[in-house]
């Protein structure tokens, strides 16, 4: 089996509480993942794990046959690991034209130089155009961060992801906070990611995750209740008792 | 129309790289024609310019790490000694008396400064960090007192002869040369940091300073950015340490001092973080005024700059430079 996505056994504790039971969910190249489950299951602390911006009690996290569970965010991140965050987390004062270039150069190693502008690099230039107008924000390009709208800002932490080219990309709600007349270019862009990329999504909009998923995970409390296709999982029982969980207990604290 | 310019990355690119250098070009310009004046003005007090000049390249050193990246540091002022050190021990102790050589000494000596300054400072965020970058300057201020063989202690470093610039021009004793060979020195560090705090990697600096963990996740790291940039500051601060020792021909412990530090710092917000002219002209405006000021009212000079600082900090947070430059842009704006 080829996985280039493996991980094993994964738990993390916060005072006491799992908040990642158990965990263990591998992918291979080319698979698209929706992991799903309650506001609370640890989604995004399962991420966090996974990308090294928190350390596991116990566990392992495997890229492409290579152990990382001991290596920093960054080295995961030039090996391939590429996340999106929920909450999106962009340089306020800079310029979108900017946040893709600094990606792309990274992406090339190319961000130690010192004595050269990425507006005097045209092969930058473009691949910076051309995805900000796949994303439908090549207009937005030169202006700053802190001036454009969030659904807009959405789109540009997915260029950002998509700058990097990862072998393993990681979407926290992508779409979350865009507008429904935006979502369709968030659709677009992730049904138009290279076929051997694995993809990982977490979603709420169920109607997106139908459309994008083959194989759908859901989480409760940390843990793994089902992992299977998205036929199966409507009909799931504990999944049911999951969300109506889930829900009950919303109404009853709101 | 901005969609077409956009589509066409090398007609673009073209552009733009005759826009940036209109715009050095410019600076230059200007950082010449106000040389210019003070030298017209001020000629008998060409050793105040000077020694503007010598301090601007420590506060535009200090706006590369605190501007550029977010470090908060009140221990600057040890690279610009270690620079003035540098140059000074180098001539008083090993001959070393060619001004070019000095200030090459000079910058040496600041970059490693930095070096290590960075690893120190870079260890901790925030308050702590600012705590970590007090006691370096207080352990380099005590370190060199008491070294005072090779430093002069608190007498100072004298015996500092410098030879005459490419064997050509002599330091004069109204410091006309020494003028000169600072603005010169000036200009250069300013050409070379515009183009630094645009290239990718200035981009990356800003990066960090506005959210390090998104930086990660594009896979940059961090720490090794902010050494290298703490290094080029260093190296910056220690030209115009190395300026000074030059210039003024002595090296005083106020020069690795807290004080120097913490009034760098006041020059920079002054100004306005996070730019190159505003480090300028916070320096250029603190130091006139304090000229200016201590002249007029030698026992009150320090309550009347407490009092600008007050003002400058409540109604134009963004320094002087800064909010002039966001006016200008909303002006701008306005008019489109
Ligand atoms: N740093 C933290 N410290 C304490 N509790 C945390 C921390 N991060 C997450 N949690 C808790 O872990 C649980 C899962 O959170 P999260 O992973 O954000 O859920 P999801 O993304 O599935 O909505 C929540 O109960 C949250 O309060
Ligand atoms: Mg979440």
């Amino acid at each position: 089996m080829s996985a280039i996505f493996d991980v094993r056994n994964l738990k993390r504790t916060f005072g006491g509480l799992a908040v990642t039971n158990d965990v263990s969910l591998s992918m291979a190249p080319g698979d698209r993942v929706a992991l799903i489950g309650p506001n609370g299951a640890g989604k995004t602390t399962f991420v966090n794990l996974v990308t090294g911006n928190l350390l596991p009690n116990s566990g392992s996290v495997a890229l492409g046959g290579e152990d990382v569970t001991r290596l920093g965010p960054t080295e995961r991140v030039r090996r391939g690991l590429v996340r999106s965050f929920q909450v999106t987390r962009l340089f306020s004062e800079m310029t979108p034209e900017e946040h893709v270039a600094l990606a792309i150069l990274q992406r090339e190693g190319r961000t130690g130089r010192m004595f050269a502008s990425h507006r005097a690099m045209p092969d930058v230039m473009d691949e910076v155009h051309a995805l900000l107008a796949r994303l439908g924000i090549a207009h937005l390009a030169r202006h700053r961060v802190s001036e454009i709208a969030y659904g807009q800002q959405r789109l540009l932490e997915l260029a950002l992801a998509l700058a990097l080219k990862p072998r393993v990309l990681l979407l926290d709600e992508p779409a979350a906070g865009v507008p429904q007349s935006d979502t369709a270019r968030i659709e677009q862009a992730i049904a138009d990611l290279p076929a051997d990329l694995a993809v990982l999504m977490i979603e709420h909009d169920m109607d997106l995750v139908f459309r994008f998923a083959r194989r759908v995970v859901v989480l409760a409390a940390g843990e793994i209740i089902f992992d299977g296709s998205p036929d199966a999982v409507t009909k799931d029982a504990r999944v049911r008792q999951a969300y109506l969980g889930s829900y009950a207990d919303a109404r009853s604290v709101a | 129309m901005m969609a077409l310019t956009m589509n066409t990355g090398t007609l673009s690119t073209a552009r733009d790289r005759r826009a940036r250098l209109t715009r050095d070009a410019i600076g230059v310009l200007v950082i010449l024609a106000v040389a210019v004046l003070g030298y017209l003005l001020f000629p008998n007090n060409l050793a105040l310019l000077t020694r503007i000049t010598a301090i601007a390249l420590l506060v535009l050193s200090l706006d590369l790490v605190t501007g550029y990246c977010g470090v908060a540091t009140l221990g600057h002022a040890a690279l610009f000694g270690a620079g003035a050190y540098g140059a000074g021990i180098a001539a008083a102790h090993f001959g070393i008396t060619d001004p070019i050589a000095m200030l090459a000494v000079g910058v040496v000596a600041g970059a490693l400064a930095g070096l290590v300054s960075g690893a120190v400072v870079l260890r901790a965020h925030g308050l702590p960090q600012l705590v970590l970058s007090i006691a370096i300057i207080h352990l380099a201020h005590e370190a060199a007192n008491k070294a005072s063989g090779w430093t002069g202690g608190s007498d100072g470093l004298a015996g500092i002869m410098p030879d005459a610039v490419f064997g050509l021009w002599q330091f004069d004793l109204w410091g006309r040369t020494a003028y000169v060979f600072g603005i010169v020195l000036l200009i250069a560090a300013f050409v070379v940091l515009r183009q630094i705090v645009r290239s990718p990697f200035g981009m990356l600096c800003r990066g960090i300073k506005q959210d390090p963990l998104r930086v990660r996740a594009m896979g940059a790291s961090v720490h090794g950015t902010l050494i290298r940039m703490y290094a080029i500051s260093g190296a910056v601060a220690g030209a115009g340490g190395a300026l000074n020792a030059i210039s003024t021909q002595v090296v005083g412990l106020d020069s690795l001092s807290f004080t120097l530090s913490a009034e760098a710092l006041v020059m920079l917000v002054l100004g306005g973080t996070g730019s190159l002219y505003g480090a300028l002209i916070g320096t250029l405006s603190f130091l006139w005024f304090e000229d200016v000021v201590s002249a007029a009212n030698p026992f009150h000079w320090l309550t009347i700059v407490g009092a600008l600082l007050i003002a400058v900090v409540l109604f134009a947070p963004k320094g002087l430079y800064g909010s002039l430059a966001a006016l200008i842009e909303r002006r701008g704006r306005k008019g489109r």
